[in-house]
């Protein structure tokens, strides 16, 4: 097991690298002056080279990936070139937001999809099945910024139980946040509980058609039995590395919804950032993007170990 | 208990299973009757699709829910048809066992042997887990299971098949059932396995003194391994008797196809093997009359009108056909021409 984990880790650790050479390579290398950028076409030269120095731009370009790389392992990742203010800080203070963010919404996720979709597959066939099931096909040809503001006009605008935008942030309790994150949360939960749902069900349905579902039934275990004693763990690995997906997604991907209920968040930051030109907080919100997705991928991988003895073996 | 000792373990009686398959409704099994004592061995021979599964199943009552079943199959005295899932689990497992045809895939790959072995003594006699293990420990050993004490903690995947199938049987007989199902136990193994697990099969039948039904598509399996046998023909039974007087006179055209399309050690090489000419029936589409007329060498008219009557040929010899005067007669030759 402990062999199986440091592989992963040796694994993760050669990924991050790979990512922060490309991302290091993309933005910063590639033609194209970030100092004249940031002070327009219409900049003297002088202020330009001299900016150009002030960034460091001026050193070799391996220089200033280890500078970089160096800071990130130290947490010290520079100045924002537009705020003025470090990176860090700026990164921080989004990630109070995204992260609490995604995990609500994935626990919603969950909640609803393993219901759904353990439900639908138990009843296969049958009335409940098929109604579930269209639901779920609603959930996912809805867009997740239209359900948004439906759940506004409802929650907000009519009953006024939650507020329709902003973030209370966490200094006034953590009640506060939690309520002014539910409906976003909700909206990003819908469409990925619909698609979880349909995968958790057909992954038990597969493992229900299994020889060893009938010879736990030989045993005398009765079908409910069965279904959480034998069923449900063979079914969960097509099941996380969908989850897995969907909680790399939840970090980086919600800006939508961010921007429909203008909340602060890593998204936000990204895109006004890249209307900022400030290359040195998108560098380095790309990467940290890249390492939160690695990151999740390893925690899924650990996980499937954990579930199905057969992995660690394999693996040793 | 007393009215135990008169009663045939298991007494089925014209039993019909009507499945529903892809192709419409089939009657994959009618008017099978058989009944079988304590510590009697029968064996069910017949190609795949004849019907011997889905009798195995439908005494465990683990057919489809979308199957229809009629007819009486008794427990003891006690009837099955019908019986709700919940008091059929009191009987899986306990009194009626089953060990199936793929090892491979019959164990769950993320549960411990031990585990799975336990299971039913857990489910079944409420013992302690501790007492579970100790059993299971037992079984395993005397399943012919290497080093139990320490491989009952092994995952199914860290053994091979005639291992797997080892530990299946340990499963099955958990319990100590009074009647155990083997349906083609060994068809998935390598040849060298194969009677070796049957010899465990036996000793275990006979040192436990439980009933057997062994299923089967090898007349040599079945040849050696059981009392009695049943030979089935598209959800029918075609021929029934002691296995050695079976073997002796078979009466029924399609046994003696059967017999002769097994492969036979010395024959020349080059020599091809026999076949029964035709296509076994589907079910969803069975011939009227006789199942085997589309296929028998002797088929006269009469054969299609109706589904012919079990003959009586010999001590406890029965067979369905109507033509047993031409078939017993002339068996050799009967279905070469």
């Amino acid at each position: 097991m402990s062999v199986f984990v440091l592989r992963r880790l040796l694994t993760l650790l050669a990924t991050l690298v790979g990512a922060s050479l490309i991302i290091f390579l993309v933005l910063d290398a590639l033609p194209g002056n970030a100092a004249q950028m940031l002070m327009g076409a219409d900049a003297s030269a002088d202020a330009v080279r001299a900016l150009t120095v002030k960034l460091g731009l001026d050193q070799p370009l391996a220089v200033r990936y280890l500078h970089w790389t160096k800071g990130l392992l130290v947490g010290d990742l520079g100045n924002s070139y537009a705020y003025g203010t470090p990176v860090a800080g700026l990164i921080a203070e989004r990630l109070m937001l995204t992260i609490p963010l995604a995990i609500m919404a994935m626990t919603i996720t969950v909640t609803l999809a393993l219901s759904a979709g353990i439900y639908t597959a138990a009843n296969h066939n049958k009335l409940g099945d098929v109604g579930v099931m269209s639901l779920t096909q609603v959930g996912i040809a809805l867009p997740n910024f239209w359900f948004a503001i439906l759940l506004v006009l409802l929650f907000s605008v009519r009953l006024q139980w939650l507020s329709a935008g902003g973030f209370a942030g966490w200094d006034d309790g953590i009640w506060l946040g939690v309520k002014s994150l539910l409906l976003p949360a909700i909206s990003l939960a819908v469409v990925q509980a619909a698609i979880l749902a349909r995968v958790t069900r057909s992954a038990v349905l597969e493992v229900l058609r299994e020889d060893f579902v009938r010879t736990a039934r030989a045993k005398g275990l009765g079908k409910r039995e069965v279904l959480w004693s034998h069923v449900l763990r063979n079914a969960m690995i097509p099941v996380m590395t969908v989850m897995g997906l969907q909680f790399a997604n939840l970090l980086a991907g919600t800006i939508v919804i961010e921007n429909v209920f203008y909340l602060p968040g890593l998204g936000r930051l990204i895109f006004q950032s890249i209307a900022n030109r400030d290359l040195i907080v998108v560098r380095n919100c790309v990467m940290l993007l890249a390492a939160m997705v690695v990151i999740v991928n390893f925690v899924v991988d650990v996980l499937y170990a954990f579930i199905d003895p057969r992995i660690k073996v394999h693996d040793l | 208990m007393g009215a135990r000792s008169n009663m045939p373990l298991i007494e089925v009686s014209d039993l019909g299973v009507r499945l529903n398959t892809g192709r419409g409704p089939a009657q994959a099994v009618r008017g099978v009757s058989f009944s079988l004592e304590r510590g009697e061995t029968l064996g069910l021979v017949g190609e795949s699709g004849c019907g011997k599964s889905v009798t195995a199943l439908s005494l465990m009552g683990l057919l489809p829910d979308s199957a229809a079943v009629t007819g009486s199959i008794k427990l003891d005295g006690e009837e099955l048809v019908g019986l709700s899932d919940a008091d059929y689990c009191r009987l899986r497992g306990n009194r009626i066992s089953m060990i199936f045809q793929e090892p491979m895939t019959a164990l769950n790959p993320m549960h411990t042997i031990g585990h799975q072995v336990a299971e039913p003594l857990r489910r079944h006699k409420k013992v302690s887990a501790a007492q579970a293990r100790k059993e299971a420990i037992a079984l395993l050993d005397r399943v012919g299971l290497p080093d139990p004490a320490r491989r009952v903690d092994a995952y199914p995947h860290q053994f091979s098949g005639g291992q797997r199938q080892r530990i299946t049987i340990a499963m099955a007989l958990a319990c100590e059932p009074d009647l155990l199902i083997a349906d083609e136990p060994t068809t998935a193994l390598d040849v060298t396995i194969q009677g070796q697990i049957l010899d465990l099969i036996a000793d275990l039948v006979e040192e436990r003194g439980m009933s057997m039904i062994l299923i089967s598509h090898d007349l040599g399996v079945i040849a050696e391994n059981v009392q009695r046998m049943m030979v089935m023909y598209g959800g029918t039974v075609v021929e029934s008797g002691p296995t050695d007087e079976v073997f002796r006179r078979m009466g029924h055209p399609y046994t003696q196809g059967l017999f002769r399309a097994r492969p036979k050690l010395g024959a020349r090489k080059g020599t091809r093997l026999k076949t029964i000419s035709g296509t076994v029936p589907e079910l969803a589409d069975l011939p009227s009359g006789c199942t085997f007329s589309d296929r028998c060498p002797l088929v006269i008219d009469r054969c299609r009108a109706a589904l012919p009557p079990m003959v009586d040929v010999g001590p406890g010899h029965l067979v369905r056909c109507i033509r047993t005067d031409m078939s017993m007669a002339e068996r050799v030759g009967a279905l070469t021409a």
